[in-house]
Parts: structure tokens; C-alpha cells; sequence
């Protein structure tokens, strides 16, 4: 294996294993919040228990998210050095404000899981307020960084090819900016909702009388799932605008065009064939693409032959991962309409959900998180070959470091078993509800 | 003062409140590794409750240490990154595996097997990251920073071993509200101030052929300075664990700590890696440097006053 393609492995199994981390720590809290809110006003046993859970929860996935982004913050000079030195003074502002950000969100994490006792139910909330809101901002601010890499603001190259005329503000006024952090973030809310909503529906499914503590869970945890639901689409529209105006090429690669077109079709599933230039199988909408990247069917939108050949992104990847993005977004918003409309229903006279519902909800559950990494496979994918859109290639970013391949057996070692072990401490935590 | 010459301070306070504040929860790691006889069950719950609410808090030191050396002196972070691939690489298994035991021992442990299974994860990786992070400073100052397992790297690796263990016993012994704990820890940390002495020595022995750059840069002003005053913190921390004076123990020995690191920057300086970096070359642009500073006083802002609830609420003594 080149050392190339084992750092890239090892980056991209860090930044997905710790993603997963990450998102339940910034939208866990919120629905940990909104539990223990209930408690305090209403004296509700059920929500106090769910936040308790939930903080659990909260505990060890802010720890390991906490830890495996202390790797990633080494990793990106451990196996990116040309590009940090390069990049650093540019996006480094971004990660600073981060770490204060992070900072904060520690401190208040430790005040809020050792304070139930030390501190009067309000105190305790408000800490968990800190925590909720510096965990939102530090996903923000590292999305700045993203933004950055795929929209390269805030300096000019000198002739010997480093930055000159270096603006660090430029990172903080970057268009690409606010729709990437937007739309990123709210995955983070909409995979957890869902997949706490699957939790309880699961619950439910199995014990259709397990009274109002699973119902309350379902219904906090669809609440935040089914808010960030409907505004995927939205941020998410605002996004490939972006990508016509900025970065054609990925979503020509996204969207597997390979001719630029006026009336540029929507094409839903299919497999791009990159030798022929064409994508078999799929359901094409006349002028839909066009529609979206501009708001009028007649816009041109540029397709992959405007690239050389060796400045595509790998098309299949990013096409595929693309469907799957908006394929489990259109389950979820189904499943979150369907849940409300029997929701409402229900209300009031205490009947059950409908036992499809269940196992619909149930079936989403894992879609959340798949959309997210998906999402993220398709802008970062869709980036490549550049590692700087345009400035700098991957290939010549990468450490001259041999043995690449050895750090990244040790940690996907390490990383596959933490993943495990995660998932026997949700048994456990399910069992320990159940009880 | 130039910008970088400011900023480069800031790294290095960085630095020191990492090893005075997360040092301890690694020593914290190394005492529940090696806690023996009928109260070691007592020990580690004592261990785990001090470093509970505030070791993720500790560890962030860390984090906003390495992002001020890539924002402020990028140059520097890429070739430590390059030149210490290996030892860096083991410090965040180090970190993970620690970090993750420690949640999964707290929150997941349903047998008693389990549990202890973790505590060992734990402890062991609490032992060797101040080891491999304490040979990557030392790598820094011998004038070939790819040779991180020569002697002198792994002198210091130990001593940061024993600087983790000796702050965590002081620690402790202050805290324990029990006295029989408190005096366990007490015994402890009397027992390795000899031993990290011991060690202090030999590093600076060492430097003397291994480090010539830095040994010199030791034994003249104003780095020898500091090393002088820790050489007076040290016997006082001592006597003052032996009269049970706890208080004047964990300001004179935090004191200490902080003397000997910056002994070590002052006779490392301008060098950030001896001999090709230094604070000025590996500068970054003005811009990111001002804007660096700027974000300072505000972020401080925020932090100081949370850091200050959150060990009032937990470490104070009442």
C-alpha cells in the first residue's frame, strides 16, 4: 500500500469514526435538556430518568469524541504536513475559536455529570445550556476549516508556492461557509433524534404497554429529529448552488453529469459508467438539476468534460454516496410525518402508535448517521483530487513518512474496537432503562 | 515584544498547564495501575472520584496547545509531525485507549472482571503517554529530533513519568478528606520526590553530552535562574509533606514543576526544535499572528471564570 493511499485510509477512518462521537455530543445534550427542562417544570419522574440516561450517553461519547479529536488535531501534521504548514495560518483562527469553544463545553460537561447533586436544578441546567450550545459552536467552527479546503480564501501564492499576503480573517468570511456548517450541524441533530427515536420505537415495538417514559423518549427525540429533517433539504439546497457556483466539478461528480447542459437532468440512482461517459440505469428529471443549481431550468451547468481527465473526482463515490445522502433524508422525512400525523391522532385519548410506524421508525434509525458520513463522503470525494480546491493535490500533501501503513493498522485496530465496545454500552443502557 | 515572541509564551503557558493540571490525572493512572495491599480498592475510588469531573477540562490544555503551534508557528508543527511520526502516534493510542477506559470503566463496567479489566487499560495508558510525550520534548532539544529513543529522550520521558506520579500523590494527600489515605499518598509522594530527584539529575547528566546546546543554554542565565529555584522549591515541597503542611506542599511543588519547564524553554530558546527551528522562522504571517493574539483576552474571558466554577465546585476543600 503507498503511503498516499494509507494516510488517506487513516484520515478517513479517524474523521468517520470520530464523527460519530462527535454528533452525539453536540446534539445529545439538547435532547438531555430538553428532558431534564420537563423535569424541573414538571416534576415529570420519566423525563428526569431519560436525561440521566441521556447525560450517560452524553459521558462517554463526549469522551471518546473528545479524545479522537485530540488524534485528528495531531493527525492532520502526522499525515497532511505540507498541507498544515501551508494551511495552518489560514484556517488555524478557525480551530482556535474551536478550542475555547471546546474548552467551555468540557468544563460544563464536568459541572453538569458530577453536579446533580451540588448544584440546584436550575444551575444544572444552564450548565448543560453551556454544553449544548459551545458543542454547536465547535462543529461550526471547524466546519469553517472544511468550508476553507473546498473554497481556499484569504491569500495569493507566491511564486515558490507558499501563501502570501496572508488575510486570517478571510476564513470567518468565506461564502462557503454558512451553508456547510448549517447543513452539517443539523445532521448531527437529525442522526441522533432518529436514532434515539429508534431506541424507543424499538421499546414499544416489543412492548406495546411500556407507558409513557419509551413515549416520552420517542417523542423529544423526534421532536429534534423531525426539525432538522425539513431543514436538510433547505441548507442542503443552498449548498449545491454553492458547489455550481464554486466547485462545478463536484457536483457534476455528485450529480454524475458528464455533459455540461442547459435543462441538465436530476439523475435519481444509476451507476456512472466513467469509461463511456455516461450513467446507466438511472431515472432522469429533465432540466431538474439545472432547476436546482439555479433556480431556472435553462441554466448551463458545467459537467465533468470540463475537467481534465486527471482532475476528476472519483465519480462513482461521490454519485453514489450523493443517493444515499438524499435517499435516507426522503425516508426520514417520510417516517417523521407519518410519526406526527398518528402522534396527533393518539393524543389526547392515550391510543398506540401504529405498530408499521414502529418498525418504520426502527428502520430509520440507523439512517441519520449513514446520511452524515454519506454527506460527508460526498464533499470531501468530491473534492479530490485536491486536498485545497485547486491550490494543492492530496498526493502532495501527504507525509514522506514510510510506514503509514502500520500506523493505520494500529488504529483501525483500536478504532474498530471502541466502535464495538460502543455498541455494547447501548445494550447496556437499554437494559439498565428497561430495569 | 514581537507577536511571535508573545504567542510562543502563551504555547509554552499551554504547555505548563497541561503538565501541572493533566499530569496529575496521569499520575492519577499511574497510582490506580499500581495500587497494591488491602486499601487499593479505597485508593481508586479516591483516584477516580479526584480526577472525574475535571480531566476532559485538563486534557482540552492539550488541544489548544497543539492548534497555537499550527496556527502561530506551522512551520514547526510539520516537522515535529514528521520527525516524531512514531512517538506521536503512540501518545494519541495512548490518549484514546485512556480516555475511553476511563468512561467505559465509570459508566459500563457491569462485572467486577470488566472493571477491572479497564482500570488496567487505563493505567497502563496513563503510564507510557507521559513517557512517549516526554520524550518527544526531549527530541526537541538534541539536535536530531528523529532520534526520539536515544538516551536522552527517554530520560525525559521517565522523568515526566515521575513528575505525573509525584503531582498526583501531592495532590491527593491534600485532597483526601480520610486520614489514613491522605497519609498513603503522602508516603507515596515522599517516596518518589527521591526518585524524580534522582532523575532530574541524570537527565541534566545526560544533557551534558546528549544536549550540548541545551546543557549550555542550562547552566547560563537566564535559564539557570530557574533551575536554581527549583532546586529550592524541591527540598521545601519535601518538608513540607513531612510536616503535613499540604497546602504549601502543592504550591511549592506545582511551583517546581513550573521552574524546570521553564529552565528547559529558556535554555531552549529562540529554538522551538534545535537546530533548524526556531520562533522566528517558523512564524506564521503577521495577520494570523494578531489575529491569534486578539482572540486571547476574549476567549480568557470565558475560560477563567468557568475554570474557576468548575474547581470551586469540585476541588475545593470545604
Amino acid at each position: 500500500m503507498s503511503p498516499l493511499t494509507a494516510a488517506r485510509i487513516q484520515m478517513e477512518l479517524s474523521l468517520g469514526f470520530h464523527m460519530i462521537f462527535a454528533a452525539i455530543g453536540v446534539a445529545m445534550p439538547l435532547l438531555m435538556l430538553i428532558a431534564e427542562w420537563r423535569w424541573i417544570h414538571r416534576q415529570d419522574e420519566d423525563a428526569r430518568r431519560l436525561a440521566h440516561v441521556w447525560a450517560k450517553l452524553t459521558a462517554v461519547t463526549f469522551a471518546i469524541g473528545a479524545v479522537s479529536g485530540t488524534a485528528l488535531s495531531f493527525e492532520l501534521g502526522l499525515l497532511w504536513p505540507r498541507f498544515m504548514a501551508f494551511a495552518g495560518p489560514l484556517i488555524g483562527p478557525a480551530f482556535a475559536l474551536e478550542g475555547y469553544a471546546f474548552f467551555i463545553e468540557a468544563i460544563f460537561l464536568g459541572l453538569y455529570l458530577y453536579g446533580w447533586e451540588r448544584l440546584a436544578p436550575r444551575q444544572h441546567w444552564w450548565c448543560g445550556v453551556a454544553v449544548a450550545v459551545s458543542g454547536a459552536v465547535s462543529a461550526v467552527m471547524v466546519l469553517a476549516v472544511n468550508a476553507w479546503m473546498q473554497h481556499p480564501v484569504g491569500f495569493t501564492l507566491s511564486p515558490t508556492g507558499a501563501p502570501a499576503d496572508v488575510d486570517a480573517w478571510a476564513v470567518f468570511a468565506n461564502p462557503a461557509w454558512g451553508p456547510m456548517a448549517a447543513h452539517s450541524t443539523l445532521s448531527c441533530y437529525q442522526a441522533v433524534g432518529f436514532a434515539a427515536a429508534a431506541n424507543y420505537a424499538w421499546t414499544l415495538w416489543r412492548q406495546p404497554a411500556a407507558g409513557r417514559y419509551a413515549r416520552l423518549g420517542l417523542t423529544i427525540a423526534m421532536a429534534v429529529g423531525t426539525i432538522a429533517a425539513i431543514a436538510q433539504p433547505l441548507t442542503g439546497d443552498l449548498l449545491a448552488k454553492r458547489a455550481h457556483h464554486q466547485q462545478p466539478a463536484k457536483l457534476a461528480a455528485a450529480e454524475a453529469l458528464f455533459e455540461t447542459q442547459r435543462r441538465a437532468p436530476l439523475t435519481i440512482g444509476g451507476w456512472p459508467d466513467v469509461e463511456r461517459r455516461e450513467t446507466r440505469y438511472g431515472i432522469e428529471i429533465p432540466g431538474a438539476l439545472s432547476f436546482l443549481a439555479d433556480s431556472d431550468i435553462e441554466t448551463e451547468v458545467v459537467g465533468l468534460d470540463r475537467f481534465p481527465r486527471d482532475q476528476w473526482p472519483n465519480v462513482a463515490v461521490a454519485h453514489v454516496a450523493f443517493e444515499i445522502m438524499v435517499g435516507a433524508g426522503v425516508a426520514m422525512l417520510g417516517a417523521a410525518l407519518w410519526h406526527w400525523l398518528s402522534w396527533w391522532r393518539a393524543r389526547g385519548h392515550d391510543a398506540l402508535l401504529p405498530r408499521w410506524l414502529l418498525v418504520a421508525l426502527v428502520l430509520c434509525g440507523p439512517l441519520g448517521f449513514l446520511a452524515l458520513e454519506a454527506g460527508w463522503v460526498v464533499t470531501e470525494a468530491g473534492r479530490q483530487p485536491w486536498v485545497i480546491y485547486g491550490v494543492m493535490r492530496t498526493a502532495d500533501a501527504a507525509t514522506p513518512v514510510g510506514d503509514v501503513w502500520a500506523s493505520l493498522a494500529l488504529f483501525t485496530t483500536v478504532y474498530t474496537g471502541l466502535l464495538v465496545l460502543l455498541v455494547f454500552f447501548v445494550r447496556r443502557l437499554r437494559r439498565s432503562e428497561a430495569a | 515584544m514581537s507577536l511571535a515572541t508573545l504567542l510562543a509564551l502563551v504555547t509554552f503557558a499551554s504547555l505548563v498547564a497541561y503538565a501541572v493540571l493533566a499530569g496529575a490525572d496521569f499520575g492519577a493512572g499511574i497510582w490506580d495501575l499500581v495500587a497494591r495491599g488491602e486499601r487499593r480498592a479505597a485508593h481508586r475510588e479516591a483516584l477516580a472520584k479526584a480526577i472525574g469531573p475535571v480531566w476532559e477540562a485538563n486534557h482540552v490544555w492539550l488541544i489548544f496547545l497543539v492548534v497555537l503551534l499550527f496556527t502561530c508557528f506551522p512551520a514547526a508543527y510539520a516537522q515535529a509531525s514528521v520527525a516524531l511520526f512514531w512517538p506521536i502516534h503512540l501518545v494519541l493510542i495512548g490518549i484514546v485507549l485512556r480516555g475511553a477506559a476511563y468512561v467505559f470503566r465509570a459508566y459500563a463496567a457491569g462485572s467486577d472482571v470488566t472493571r477491572d479489566a479497564w482500570g488496567h487499560v487505563f493505567g497502563a495508558s496513563s503510564a507510557l503517554t507521559p513517557v512517549l510525550l516526554g520524550m518527544c520534548l526531549g527530541a526537541l532539544s538534541t539536535g536530531d529530533p528523529y532520534r526520539w529513543y536515544d538516551p536522552f529522550p527517554i530520560a525525559t520521558g521517565v522523568l515526566a513519568l515521575l513528575i505525573c506520579a509525584y503531582l498526583a500523590a501531592v495532590y491527593l494527600a491534600w485532597e483526601s478528606h480520610d486520614a489514613q489515605l491522605r497519609d498513603d499518598f503522602r508516603r507515596r509522594a515522599l517516596a518518589i520526590w527521591w526518585v524524580a530527584g534522582v532523575a532530574s539529575i541524570a537527565v541534566l547528566f545526560l544533557a551534558r553530552s546528549e544536549a550540548a546546546r541545551l546543557w549550555s543554554g542550562l547552566t547560563s542565565a537566564p535559564a539557570i535562574v530557574f533551575i536554581a529555584a527549583g532546586s529550592v522549591l524541591a527540598p521545601v515541597s519535601f518538608a513540607a509533606l513531612r510536616a503535613g503542611r499540604f497546602s504549601l506542599a502543592r504550591y511549592s511543588c506545582v511551583a517546581q514543576i513550573v521552574a524546570l519547564l521553564a529552565g528547559w524553554a529558556a535554555a531552549q530558546w529562540p529554538y522551538l526544535i534545535f537546530p533548524d527551528v526556531t520562533v522566528s522562522n517558523a512564524a506564521a504571517p503577521a495577520s494570523t499572528l494578531a489575529l491569534t493574539a486578539l482572540t486571547l483576552p476574549f476567549g480568557f474571558a470565558a475560560l477563567l471564570p468557568s475554570l474557576w466554577l468548575l474547581y470551586r465546585v469540585f476541588k475545593s476543600r470545604a
